[in-house]
């Protein structure tokens, strides 16, 4: 059960890694990635990195 | 670099030495010319900035760092994925940058452009959201130059929660963007806010958005922090409604309000340029500024300048700063600056005393009132040659005196050494619409007359004057005054 962000959309703004409440998002090279143990998906609330991120569509299911 | 405003674009007229108006000294005259009526307090915090001041942006640079590129809105003119160096407006930026970087950045700028004051933050997301990496700038920069003034540009939204923050940087500027003060106009403006770790649409997003800038505006003016309003003026959907979001933001306490075209070309991806939502005319723009000049001052002057432009407004040199052009030990020099500083105090004084003689001709004179355009690089004077110029200052003259009325931009004539006759036809003559005269240091024979034949008279008889002065003088001279006035003077 883990989220994971789509490199080819994402504009990096980093708007994610602050918000994510497991501290699981984080800047890898030049893109940022979901660490798939941490994610939780919010634990059935609406996940706040896809509540945040500016690009649809760019943060999905794993 | 050489497009860089240098001390000469102030102090050198051609060959001759400036011409003074016979006055230097503050406190002996004219010193309140662009003061007016304003308190000493606030003009000691807006003199040297030049978004808060038109007077200041004759004289000084502001840069961006973008160093904020997380949002916690959506608007309908913004696409946060579009980055082109080309490109001039707010929200973009071709290079993104830690804190550390940006600290280096502003050095190297500072050492380069001696009229550099103020740094600011604008995103390309948002300042208040991202505030971690804001502030940590703050602290680098304040290390290395401890003079250098600070603002911030924001939605509002997160803004509550970092007044006091503010206040400990000693920032004395704020700009908040706020396009409505009724949250049914905010639901064709903003499809969604995120607050509190939950993303808000519809009327609630723009419910909470609107009570949380109208908490900022209050919250800063109890720390007595100037907010400058910032409103993307959008045909249809709020153009009318700035005149109700002035008269609430000037009860609330904002300085400056600055009325700004919405720009919405289909290219940049926005919801508003896919939609065919067009941006206002140059003169729907002056209308409304027009309306709005009783409420809050009223800015003109803005060059709605991207998240990391440097240099003077109206021009960028951010691609002479980027990143690689940059030693990763660079030291600050502060020698430039306190000079520039200097030349900048008589030049002022100077210029104030030439303003007020240039009214005084002008109260002699009963005329309709015309607008007219300047090429300038600078210093309050009529000094870039036609050709060379990518921006004319628009200037409104009567009897009252001489107004800023706004800016023009255009593509340069000069291309390469000859003049582009295409140019001057399809964008030079059409964007100079409804301007009689244009005032240069030179111009050559060809484009004066085609200017002529457009209706439009070139005027290079003030080089290296100051604005207010070379148009008085025309305006003057045309409706048959000067030689009586200025005889009085002399």
């Amino acid at each position: 059960m883990a989220l994971k962000i789509t490199t080819s959309t994402c504009s990096a703004c980093g708007a994610c890694e602050f918000e994510c409440p497991n501290a699981a998002i984080a800047m890898k090279g030049e893109t940022y990635v979901i660490k798939a143990s941490a994610c939780t998906e919010c634990d059935g609330d609406d996940p706040k990195c896809i509540a945040v991120c500016p690009v649809e569509n760019c943060i999905v299911k794993a | 670099m050489s497009n860089i405003v240098s001390l000469q674009s102030i102090t050198k007229r051609g060959d001759a030495q400036p011409q003074t108006s016979g006055c230097s000294t503050k406190s002996s005259c004219g010193s309140s010319a662009a003061q007016g009526e304003m308190p000493d307090h606030v003009w000691d915090k807006i003199k040297d900035h030049p978004c808060y001041s038109e007077e200041a942006h004759h004289y000084f640079a502001r840069m961006h760092v973008a160093v904020a590129p997380a949002c916690n809105i959506q608007c309908n003119y913004c696409n946060r994925k579009y980055d082109c160096s080309n490109e001039s407006r707010p929200g973009v930026t071709s290079e993104r940058m830690t804190p550390e970087q940006a600290a280096l950045k502003v050095v190297a700028v500072a050492n380069k452009v001696p009229q550099l004051s103020v740094l600011g933050i604008a995103g390309p997301g948002d300042s208040m959201f991202d505030w971690r990496k804001t502030f940590e700038t703050f602290a680098q920069v304040e290390k290395r130059l401890p003079d250098l003034k600070f603002c911030v540009s924001t939605n509002g939204l997160a803004l509550p929660d970092h007044i006091d923050q503010l206040a400990d940087h000693n920032i004395d500027h704020v700009t908040i963007t706020i396009n409505m003060v009724d949250p049914e106009i905010g639901t064709r403006i903003y499809p969604w806010i995120y607050f509190n770790g939950k993303r808000y649409t519809g009327l609630d997003a723009s419910k909470i958005l609107h009570e949380r800038q109208m908490e900022s505006l209050e919250r800063l003016k109890e720390k007595d922090i100037l907010v400058k309003v910032n409103s993307v003026m959008i045909p249809g959907i709020n153009d009318q409604h700035l005149l109700e979001v002035n008269t609430a933001i000037k009860q609330r306490g904002a300085f400056l309000h600055n009325v700004m075209p919405l720009i919405s070309d289909p290219a940049h991806g926005t919801h508003f340029g896919l939609t065919g939502q067009r941006g206002p005319t140059a003169a729907e723009l002056k209308d409304l500024q027009d309306k709005l000049a009783g409420g809050a001052n009223l800015m003109r002057h803005c060059r709605q300048c991207r998240a990391d432009a440097v240099g003077m407004l109206g021009e960028d040199l951010s691609q002479d700063f980027t990143m690689d052009k940059i030693d990763s030990d660079v030291i600050y020099d502060p020698e430039a600056r306190r000079l520039y500083r200097e030349v900048v105090e008589r030049e002022r004084a100077d210029r104030n005393a030439a303003v007020a003689i240039a009214e005084d001709t002008l109260s002699h004179t009963a005329a309709p009132a015309r607008l007219v355009a300047v090429a300038t690089k600078g210093g309050g004077r009529v000094n870039q040659h036609f050709g060379h110029a990518s921006e004319f200052q628009v200037y409104e003259v009567d009897h009252d005196g001489v107004r800023f009325v706004g800016h023009r931009k255009v593509d340069n004539y000069c291309q390469g050494g000859w003049g582009d006759d295409d140019v001057l036809e399809d964008n030079l003559i059409p964007t100079l619409e409804g301007i009689e005269a244009v005032f240069v240091s030179k111009i050559g024979s060809c484009p004066k007359k085609d200017l002529a034949a457009a209706g439009i008279t070139a005027i290079d008889s003030y080089p290296f004057e100051y604005i207010e002065t070379a148009i008085a003088r025309w305006y003057a001279d045309i409706n048959g005054t000067n030689e009586v006035v200025m005889g009085s003077i002399a």
